[in-house]
């Protein structure tokens, strides 16, 4: 039963940070219709800079986050401007391609200043923990904060959306984005500001990963961006407590398959149910079915 | 008042004096006029020599059969096709290169042919959309929910409602935009371009799919519309009832030429017009 508890509490909490990623995912696919493969690659690069923070200028923890929100804001900005605005009116295929390259770039930059040694990153949390049931259960501080950051970022999220005047424009542009501008909206502002936000979350969801595992290496932010981009595909992409139902489910689905059937086989488990579910509902679990206008 | 002179392409001839503006309108700056204004697609011209001058609170009719060029004229007027040719005037100021986002900043706004509303908002979000450039507060307070932030949201809030009653649309503030009926979606196109606070209103075909008692109701709001805001509107109609009712100027466009151009009663007797409604058999669209 305690077994039961602590994979369940650490599946949650995994869970999060991939619903944290998914989010990125999720707003610039609804806004932008296009999936952004380099969104992975900036939680790396938000995880390097708090590394960089705490280790080479000394800086307390939560300066280092703050370091990271912002250059990783910067950065999503960037990456928009230069590599996507100019293919606005291209095909999604040259999109998609482009966000590739985007990722190899960032991860081979990475490589390039940090070297590929494994570093190793200190929590920005602390390495606490609370044990309950007499010591039968631990929950780590780190799982605890990382929890808590998912459901303020998500409370936020959906306020920010459903009741500021750029949310409201944001949700204009991801339905229909020439009736939008004729509306007075600018659109490619918009866009930006959806990869600003996107890119901020990336750099917290880097930051608490990189609490939990400790270690940072230039491809860190890969296999989570997968995860938490197959998350918001299997919660529905383009609906935000769709990737937040995708990351817990996934995160829960990881954690168990590890601890009661077979770790070399959860990655294989975790994408054969994303397959089952879309076979079922292809617009994931809480994405909306749009038929084809004829 | 037909203009029979044919414009050659790429020549350049002075904007012909024939003006329909109504008389109370003459002696201020007209809200857009309109000269040598073209369009080709590839090697296909679809508007072309398109001069008019519409005034400060007229209701302007676009009119011609299927394929004429209308929507490509509203188009080109809101920036979503830049002009191959020609200059737009909005209140005197040139408006070129502009984009869609600033020439509804400029004071034009429109509706679409085929309803496009913000479908899975509500009513009342769809018309705070349109009030989106009046509502001037920093994502800051927007996050951090300061006064100000407060009081311009409700400020927005009231202005929804108001811009809503005049179609005594209030009590559907709350409802989905997507699962409104057809005419009041319709309707809701109207308030939610009114809201960005337009000088110049486009309707493109505003009566289209309704029945006659509706039409009549939509022919006094839109003149309550000009009334109550003193804009100009121009719309784009089918129906003729509602053209001949209660447009003051009227431009027909066949193949995107203007064939005329006249009150309703000159147009109703105008050759040229009942020939390309009526007469020759038409070949093949423009557009």
């Amino acid at each position: 039963m305690m077994t039961f508890l602590t994979n369940l509490v650490s599946g949650i909490s995994l869970g999060s940070v991939y619903a944290i990623i998914a989010l990125g995912y999720t707003m610039v696919y609804g806004i932008a219709k296009m999936l952004n493969f380099a969104h992975g690659d900036v939680i790396m690069v938000g995880a390097y800079i708090s590394f960089c923070t705490t280790s080479y200028l000394a800086l307390p923890a939560w300066v280092s986050v703050i370091f990271a929100i912002v250059v990783c804001t910067a950065l999503g900005v960037v990456i928009e401007g230069l590599a996507y605005k100019p293919l606005r009116q291209a095909g999604s295929l040259a999109v998609l391609i482009t966000a590739i390259g985007v990722s190899y770039f960032l991860q081979n930059a990475a490589q390039l200043i940090w070297t590929s040694n494994t570093k190793v990153f200190t929590s920005v949390v602390g390495s606490g923990s609370i044990k309950l049931f007499n010591g039968q259960l631990t929950i780590t501080v780190a799982a605890l904060v990382t929890v808590a950051a998912c459901i303020i970022i998500m409370v936020a999220l959906t306020l920010f959306t459903t009741t500021t005047k750029m949310g409201k424009a944001m949700r204009a542009c991801s339905e229909d984005k020439g009736a939008a501008q004729l509306m007075g909206i600018n659109v490619n502002r918009t866009i930006s500001m959806t990869f600003a936000i996107g890119s901020a979350l990336a750099a917290i969801a880097g930051v608490l990963l990189c609490s939990s595992y400790n270690t940072l290496i230039p491809t860190t932010g890969a296999m989570p961006g997968i995860k938490a981009f197959t998350a918001a595909v299997f919660g529905g992409i383009g609906s935000i407590p769709g990737a937040l139902l995708g990351g817990i489910l996934l995160g829960i689905i990881e954690v168990f398959t590890n601890s009661y059937l077979s770790s070399e086989l959860s990655l294989a488990i975790v994408f054969g149910v994303l397959i089952v579910v879309l076979l079922v509902r292809p617009s994931g679990l809480l994405g909306k079915y749009v038929p084809e206008k004829v | 008042m037909a203009e029979k002179k044919q414009f050659e392409k790429g020549k350049m001839v002075p904007v012909p004096s024939v003006s329909i503006i109504p008389e109370r309108d003459l002696d201020k700056t007209p809200i857009l006029e309109c000269s040598h204004l073209g369009i080709d697609f590839g090697g296909l011209t679809a508007v072309n020599e398109f001069n008019i001058t519409v005034g400060r609170t007229e209701i302007a009719g676009l009119i011609g059969p299927n394929g004429a060029g209308k929507t490509t004229v509203f188009n080109l007027l809101t920036k979503v096709y830049q002009p191959t040719r020609g200059t737009i005037l909005l209140d005197g100021l040139d408006t070129h290169g502009k984009t869609p986002a600033q020439i509804n900043r400029m004071g034009i706004a429109r509706t679409f042919q085929n309803i496009r509303l913000f479908n899975n908002l509500s009513v009342e979000d769809n018309v705070k959309i349109g009030l989106h450039n009046q509502e001037k507060y920093s994502m800051f307070s927007g996050i951090l929910r300061l006064p100000k932030y407060w009081r311009q949201e409700k400020a927005a809030h009231e202005r929804a409602l108001e811009l809503l009653s005049i179609f005594n649309m209030e009590d559907l503030a709350d409802h989905q935009a997507g699962s409104l009926p057809y005419g009041a979606q319709r309707r809701l196109e109207i308030v939610r371009a009114l809201a960005t606070n337009p000088s110049l209103l486009l309707l493109d075909e505003p009566a289209a799919g309704m029945n006659p008692s509706e039409t009549a109701e939509l022919m006094e709001n839109i003149v309550k519309i000009r009334d109550t805001f003193q804009i100009a509107i121009m719309l784009i109609e089918h129906d003729m009832s509602l053209v001949m009712g209660i447009c003051e100027g009227i431009c027909v466009l066949n193949f995107g030429q203007i064939i005329a151009k006249g009150t309703a009663e000159e147009i109703q007797s105008n050759p040229t017009v009942i020939e390309a409604y009526l007469g020759k058999q038409q070949e093949g669209g423009t557009d």
